[in-house]
Parts: C-alpha cells; sequence; structure tokens
C-alpha cells in the first residue's frame, strides 16, 4: 500500500510540476521573443533573429518615418495622465463613501461601481460613439477622457476600497476623543494609511487607460489615434517590426514602474491577496 | 467584519458617492440605455420602433453562430487557464517569500503588458515559419509547419496566455489562506496527493477559481484584437462583427443587437458561474 501511494504520488508531482512549468513559460515566453525579435537586422519579423541590430529601434524614435506613432503616443499618454487623475478622485471619495457601508443598498452601489471590469468594453465603447455622435460631438481627446475614466476608475476604486477595510476603526475613535475634526483625522489619520492601495489602483488605472482598446476604438479618428489602435493598424497591414521596437519599449518602461511601484506600494503583495 | 461601527455610519455616505455615481449615470448607464434603444430602432437616428434588427439577427443561422462560437470561446479559454493555472498556484503556495516575488512578476509583467502586445507575440510563436512550428519540427513531431493562425486552436493558446493572469491572481489570494494543517492532516490520514488536491484544496479554493473564471470568460469574449488578429477573417466573433457592423457597414442599429447580445452572453455567463459557486458551496 504505501509503495502504490509513492509512486501516485511521484506522478502527482510530475504532472503539477510539468504544468506548472509548462504555464510559465507560455507567461514569460511571448515576452522574451518579443524583446529579442525587436533587435533584429532583418527586415521582416522572424525568431531567432538572424543577425542584431538596433535599426528597428532608431527607425520608431525617428520623428519623420515615425511621426504618426508619437502623435498616437502623445495622445495616449495625455488621455491617461487626465483620466487617471479625475478617475483617483472620483474613486476615492467613492471609496470614502462605501467603506463603512454594510446595507444592500452600499452592495449594490459597489457592484455598480465595479461593473465596467465585468461588461464587455466593446459594446460599451459602441454605445459611447452612440450616445456621443448623438449629443452631437465631434470625435475628441475629452471624450476619450471620458469614456476612459468610466473603464478605470474600478481599479482605483478596488484597492481604496480594501486598504480602507482594513483601517481599525478604534484609531478615528482615539482622534474624535482626542477632538480632532472629521477632516483633520482624513488628513492625518486615514490619508497616509490607505495612501499606498490609492497609488497602487492609479498605477493599474494608468496602465489600464494606455492598453485601452474597446473604447478607442471607436471614438478616435486619425486626428486623435490612440497607441494601441496605431499598433493594431500597423499589425494588421504588414507585419511591421517597428510594433516590436515599440513592444521592447513598453515592456521596459511597465517592468521599471512595476518595480518601482513594488518598492513604494507593495504592489505585488496587494495584488496576489 | 462585525466591528463597532463609531457614530451610526453603516450607511453610504452619499455626498462622497455622489460625484461617481454622477460621472457613472451620465457616461455609463446613459450609453448602455442608447445602446439598447438603438438595437429596437429603424435606423441610426433613432427613427421609428421595430423589433426586424433582433429577428433578423436570431432568424439568421449565420449570426446564431457567431454567438454560439464566441461562448465557446470564453469557455474553452476558462478550462485552458484553468488547466495551467491550479498547477501554478500550487506552485506558489509552496515557494518561498524569494520564489514567489519572482513568480508575481513573471504573472503580472504578461498582464500590464498591452494586449495588443501580447497578441503581437504570439504571431511570432504561432505562425507558418514561427517558432511553435520550429520546435515541432525539430522534435520530430510533424514534418510539414501547421498551421496555427486563423485557427480556433491558436487562439485558445494565445488566449490561455493572455488572460491567465486574471484566472491566476484571484486562486492563489485564495490558495494562500487555506491552512496548510488541513492538508498535512489529510496526508496522515493517509489520503494520497491526488485525494488531498480533490478533497481539500479543490474545495477550498473554488471561491478564487469562480472569481477568476468570471473574469477570464467576460475578458476572453470580447476580446477584440486577440479575435481579430489571430483568429484572421475566418474566425468571426461577436466583436469583430460588432465592429464591422458598426464601422464597415454603418448600420448601426444592428451592431447595437449584436453588442446587447454580448452584453446579455457575458451576464449570463458570469452568473453561470456565481449559481456554480453557491451550488459547490451548498453541496
Amino acid at each position: 500500500m504505501a509503495h502504490r501511494s509513492t509512486a501516485s504520488d511521484r506522478f502527482y508531482a510530475f504532472v503539477m510540476g510539468g504544468l506548472a512549468g509548462l504555464g510559465l513559460l507560455i507567461l514569460i515566453g511571448p515576452v522574451i521573443i518579443v524583446v529579442l525579435s525587436s533587435f533584429t537586422s532583418a527586415s521582416v519579423l522572424k525568431f531567432p533573429p538572424p543577425g542584431l541590430s538596433l535599426r528597428w529601434y532608431e527607425a520608431l524614435f525617428d520623428p519623420v518615418r515615425s511621426g504618426h506613432i508619437h502623435v498616437a503616443l502623445s495622445n495616449s499618454l495625455w488621455v491617461a495622465l487626465i483620466a487617471t487623475s479625475l478617475a483617483l478622485i472620483l474613486a476615492t471619495l467613492a471609496a470614502l463613501a462605501l467603506a463603512r457601508a454594510n446595507r444592500p443598498s452600499a452592495r449594490a452601489l459597489e457592484a455598480g461601481f465595479l461593473s465596467p471590469l465585468i461588461l464587455p468594453g466593446l459594446a460599451y465603447g459602441l454605445a459611447t460613439l452612440m450616445y456621443f455622435s448623438m449629443a452631437g460631438f465631434r470625435p475628441s481627446l475629452n471624450l476619450l477622457i471620458a469614456g476612459h475614466i468610466v473603464v478605470i476608475a474600478p481599479y482605483v476604486f478596488r484597492t481604496t476600497l480594501a486598504s480602507l477595510t482594513q483601517l481599525d476603526p478604534a484609531l478615528h475613535e482615539s482622534s474624535a476623543s482626542l477632538g480632532a475634526g472629521r477632516f483633520y483625522a482624513f488628513r492625518r489619520i486615514t490619508l497616509p494609511i490607505i495612501a499606498p492601495g490609492i497609488a497602487a489602483g492609479a498605477f493599474l488605472a494608468f496602465v489600464a487607460s494606455m492598453d485601452n482598446v474597446p473604447v478607442s476604438l471607436f471614438l478616435t479618428n486619425a486626428r486623435t489615434n490612440m497607441l494601441p489602435i496605431r499598433m493594431w493598424g500597423m499589425m494588421e497591414s504588414q507585419l511591421d517590426v517597428r510594433v516590436a521596437a515599440m513592444s521592447g519599449a513598453l515592456i521596459v518602461v511597465v517592468l521599471a514602474g512595476m518595480i518601482l511601484m513594488d518598492r513604494l506600494t507593495g504592489l505585488t503583495r496587494r495584488l496576489s491577496t | 467584519m462585525a466591528s463597532v461601527v463609531p457614530h451610526g455610519i453603516g450607511a453610504v455616505q452619499w455626498r462622497l458617492a455622489t460625484p461617481l455615481a454622477l460621472t457613472y449615470l451620465v457616461f455609463f448607464a446613459a450609453p448602455l440605455i442608447i445602446l439598447v434603444v438603438m438595437s429596437f430602432s429603424v435606423d441610426e437616428n433613432l427613427g421609428g420602433f421595430t423589433f426586424g434588427n433582433w429577428s433578423r439577427f436570431w432568424s439568421d443561422p449565420f449570426y446564431r453562430g457567431v454567438v454560439w462560437d464566441t461562448l465557446r470561446l470564453g469557455l474553452l479559454a476558462v478550462v485552458a487557464t484553468t488547466m495551467l493555472a491550479f498547477p501554478m498556484a500550487l506552485l506558489f503556495v509552496i515557494s518561498g517569500p524569494r520564489a514567489r516575488q519572482i513568480l508575481l512578476f513573471i504573472i503580472l509583467l504578461p498582464l500590464l503588458t498591452s494586449v495588443v502586445i501580447r497578441t503581437f507575440a504570439w504571431i511570432a510563436i504561432l505562425a507558418r515559419e514561427g517558432v511553435l512550428n520550429q520546435t515541432l519540427i525539430a522534435l520530430g513531431l510533424t514534418t510539414t509547419p501547421l498551421n496555427f493562425l486563423q485557427t480556433e486552436l491558436g487562439l485558445i493558446i494565445a488566449l490561455t496566455q493572455i488572460e491567465m493572469p486574471l484566472m491566476l491572481l484571484p486562486l492563489i489570494a485564495v490558495m494562500q489562506q487555506i491552512d496548510p494543517a488541513l492538508s498535512d492532516a489529510s496526508r496522515a490520514l493517509g489520503g494520497s496527493k491526488w485525494r488531498t488536491f480533490r478533497k481539500v484544496i479543490l474545495p477550498l479554493s473554488l471561491p478564487g477559481w469562480i472569481a477568476g473564471a468570471t473574469l477570464v470568460f467576460a475578458s476572453s469574449t470580447t476580446a477584440f484584437i486577440s479575435q481579430q488578429v489571430i483568429g484572421g477573417a475566418r474566425l468571426v466573433y461577436l466583436p469583430s462583427l460588432i465592429w464591422q457592423q458598426a464601422m464597415v457597414v454603418y448600420n448601426w442599429p444592428f451592431a447595437a443587437v449584436a453588442s446587447v447580445t454580448l452584453l446579455v452572453v457575458v451576464l449570463a455567463g458570469v452568473s453561470m458561474f456565481a449559481v456554480l459557486g453557491r451550488f459547490a458551496r451548498t453541496s
């Protein structure tokens, strides 16, 4: 009996270990392949690259050849910056409103605020196009900001709410009994404790805005082009290797942002508990 | 958390919730209402009421096939991510703090790099001269390169990576809270590792799986770029149908029907996972 059980246990370790290894390979492999192929010297995308060069990065940073990509990047950065700032204020206030509430109305409101995470973005993107064009607006970056706020606010709302529920109510009671006003208590006690949660949420919201396809797809035109849509266009027409260079650059920036945010806010811990 | 709430603030502080609630009413609820109204409309100016768009959509076997394929794609993505996510989550739980940190970076990096980049990477892997075919030929598993692009299999392989973090993060969060003493007890009582997994780990990590499955299903059914680029013109799912009807054919009422259908499909899938979770907990 004991012998049979160890054989089955070894098989268990073999199967689970094998699948976990395959999973890790599938997760990280494509990222490595993209970064390596971006240094190719060939004129088509090929892995492994036949030779190494920086030609595609040069092409990408060249303002003449890649001007439209630079415009799309700056549009995306602007929309992400403004949308994240506004979402941060709105969602933090909403999280404060719901932190201690436990009535059914509060649960319903919380589900409502989180619902853009689940609802299909593409249906919402089309809805915004119809809504704004019926209201007589022409495509502009401001409309994109409005659409992005809805999609990214849940990220800030969720992380801020999570850090508020870990806040000890006794801290408030003692500050109140010592004569502190509500705003003073918020500024000196609540805010410093929840600030890392807000910052982690803002980072995720910014990344989500930079990556957003469903809303940007319907609200962009030639003048308000956004980076992911531009990159998609470059992939559809011909497999432009500048997309690989762009990917390589973005991956490095995101990795640096992740490491920084992890130091400042414990981002990885926050997302895994 | 039944902590003593001071000064009766068990209710929603509406003054603080109002700004976001108003934003959602104006920029979220109102557009979605227009979308539903549009699906019953004669033209894109809401000219008159009709059931015609809906009956045209549902009476056509092609469009019914698109709905079914989209649903199937979401479910297959859930199955594929589940098969790999459970072993990976187990690996995470038995790892030390240093290894956990590295694993979390491996999980989060794809999540935070754009969907467009992830899709782009898979073209390089799945193409006829791509990494996967090179590997299969080198291993002698095939002599001629196989077609992965523009196939459902290729799309599911790509979606497995693209959606994996959404399944892994909630699963890891729940599995970390399982008391290791339970597994130890099961082993001490003579249960094999398989039995311990099935009887202890699987049921206790179900809430995390439900959360992950919901996110993977919702995300993969609406993954426009991946479906469009890897699926190509041969595979049509609801998102590409919506885009084509809205931006190429300019038939907004029909695009609205497809969008509301996608909304209903996703909500149905999400509630199905929720019911599944409740059922599993009571039985």
